[in-house]
């Protein structure tokens, strides 16, 4: 098995066993798909092939002022929408040094934070039906409703909010928002303790997910596997640690880190992160500030010629956007560095020699989201 | 390490380097030549170990095409960006940083898709997202699609 491992793709005998995973296949998430070479049941290499989705986002952006781009972010990893419309907005803010009232700040931390709950829970869910556990699916969806709930009352839509600006948020809060986030967090501390029942302590499972799929922390530097899935190797990559935006430099949470290397502490990493993002935003949601919902901002927003970086700590790992601007209203260069593209290109990697049922609990722990791959 | 001293320490290494302004990150333009050297020693220096490559880009800048190299530490805690840049818009390469950075692999793959810019000694270089029939390379600023991109 250790041969194998340590072959690169093109030494590997042409005369093999291949099967296609996807575009269409429930594991896969979205439109993926998988190229593997099999010996018997056991996986020599795989190459992914992506481009099912691509819609060019990047070539858009640059036909796209600034609040315009917030729709398409969106759209990159719809389950991390808000984090991705902060990511611009902050980057905007940077480059014309413009400071957002605290109300705004605050605003932005929660709804981030509901954010990568909402994320996580869905990744449970479709993680425990992958493995077999076609409960884990309607637990998750079920409890994962409240926020989308919460989202609806106050910016208007379930899924793809665009609730940040440049400069702020688009409308203010509800008048239900506190009520209705506390309710959420009592509801949801006691149904977590029923995902770790369900699964987390499960003898079948923990079977199938420990020793499998090691990534060392070396080699997640390497691939620049970021988010929880690095985090499950050791490697300490938060970027709200490490370069705390909003509030995220003003609350007391943990980073999340485990060293087993496998499936099954990247899973560990996402269920002790929903704990983590419920904690900050107990902290947060009683002292939200009076004042305005955004900061005052010109019509046309011009950023200044140069180039840009922000990044931030999306549900699945390290996003960074990186703007060349020549001075317009819309960006000249705009590339969005996605983890799930890096996250994608080690699954080759950790997946030689495993069984092909292996895969399948490697590539949900990894939680790929399509459209942040293909953008 | 601060940015003065480590502009310094890349200096020695690649005297021709040229800073550009920046106010975030320390920015350097390398000459192609030396990149793949000076890409090795920034990575397996004890007091620079720059592990991770965070991003890749391609960048037009019009008559130039370029690849900037967003680099970090996860040691020591401090960024450097690289930039490589090429007149040639018809077979423009560098050479690949992949055997040192894993992650190069894709995104290397998606600048050649996007960009056309071809990376010596990959092992892999296809068209990542499109088909590999696809004429040109959209992210080009002299990219025509008549059917596909709808001006206002």
């Amino acid at each position: 098995m250790k041969e194998i491992i340590n072959l690169p793709v093109s030494k590997i005998e042409e005369e093999e066993y291949h099967i296609n995973m996807g575009p269409q296949h429930p594991s896969t998430h979205g439109v993926l798909r998988l190229v593997v070479s099999l010996q018997g049941e056991m996986v020599k290499s795989l190459k992914p092939h992506c481009g099912y989705i691509h819609r060019g986002i990047e070539k858009m952006c640059e036909k796209d002022t600034y609040p315009q781009l917030i729709h398409l972010t969106d759209r990159i990893d719809y389950l991390s929408a808000h984090i991705n419309n902060h990511a611009v907005c902050l980057l905007v803010e940077k480059a014309l040094e413009i400071e957002v009232p605290e109300r705004v700040k605050y605003i932005r931390t929660i709804m981030d934070e509901l954010a990568r709950i909402q994320s996580h829970q869905l990744w449970w869910s479709s993680f425990g039906m992958d493995l077999g556990g076609l409960t884990c699916f309607f637990y998750g969806l079920r409890d994962r409703e409240m926020i989308l709930d919460i989202w609806e009352e106050t910016t208007g839509s379930r899924f793809l909010q665009s609730y940040n600006c440049p400069g702020g948020v688009m409308q203010d809060l509800h008048p239900n928002f506190q009520k209705r986030v506390h309710a959420f967090i009592k509801t949801f501390k006691k149904k977590i303790k029923d995902y770790d029942r369900i699964l987390s302590g499960n003898v079948i499972f923990e079977q199938r997910s420990q020793g499998v799929g090691m990534l060392s922390k070396e080699d997640a530097i390497s691939y620049g596997v970021t988010g929880p899935s690095g985090r499950g190797s050791g490697w300490s990559c938060d970027i709200r640690k490490n370069e705390p935006y909003s509030m995220y430099g003003q609350v007391q949470f943990n980073e999340v880190l485990r060293y087993g290397c496998d499936t099954y502490s990247r899973y560990m990493v996402r269920m002790q992160e929903m704990h983590e993002s419920m904690n900050i935003i107990e902290q947060l949601i009683d002292n939200i500030p009076a004042g305005d919902y955004s900061a005052k901002m010109k019509a046309v927003i011009k950023l200044p010629a140069g180039e840009y970086y922000q990044k931030v700590e999306s549900a699945r790992g390290e996003l960074g956007l990186y703007v060349v601007s020549d001075g317009n209203k819309t960006p000249y260069r705009m590339k969005f560095r996605t983890p799930s593209f890096s996250n994608l290109s080690v699954l080759d990697h950790i997946s030689r020699g495993m069984k092909i049922a292996d895969l399948v609990a490697i590539g949900a722990s990894l939680d790929l989201v399509i459209p942040d791959i293909d953008r | 390490m601060d940015n003065e001293t480590l502009k310094a320490r890349i200096l020695s290494i690649v005297p021709d380097a040229q800073t550009e302004e920046n106010k975030q990150y320390l920015t350097l333009v390398v000459p192609a030549a030396e990149l793949h050297n000076l890409a090795e020693k920034l990575k397996n220096t004890q007091e620079l170990s720059f592990d991770f490559l965070f991003c890749l880009s391609g960048v037009d800048y019009g008559k130039q095409l370029a690849v900037v190299y967003h680099l970090n530490s996860t040691t020591h805690k401090h960024a450097v960006v690289l930039k490589v840049k090429t007149d040639d818009r018809v077979n423009p390469a560098f050479d690949t940083v992949c055997d040192i950075w894993r992650t190069a692999d894709f995104h290397e793959r998606e600048t050649y898709d996007m960009f056309g810019i071809r990376f010596n000694n990959h092992p892999d270089l296809r068209r990542i997202f499109l088909d590999e029939e696809w004429k040109g390379y959209p992210l080009r600023k002299d990219y025509v699609d008549e059917v596909n991109i709808v001006e206002f």
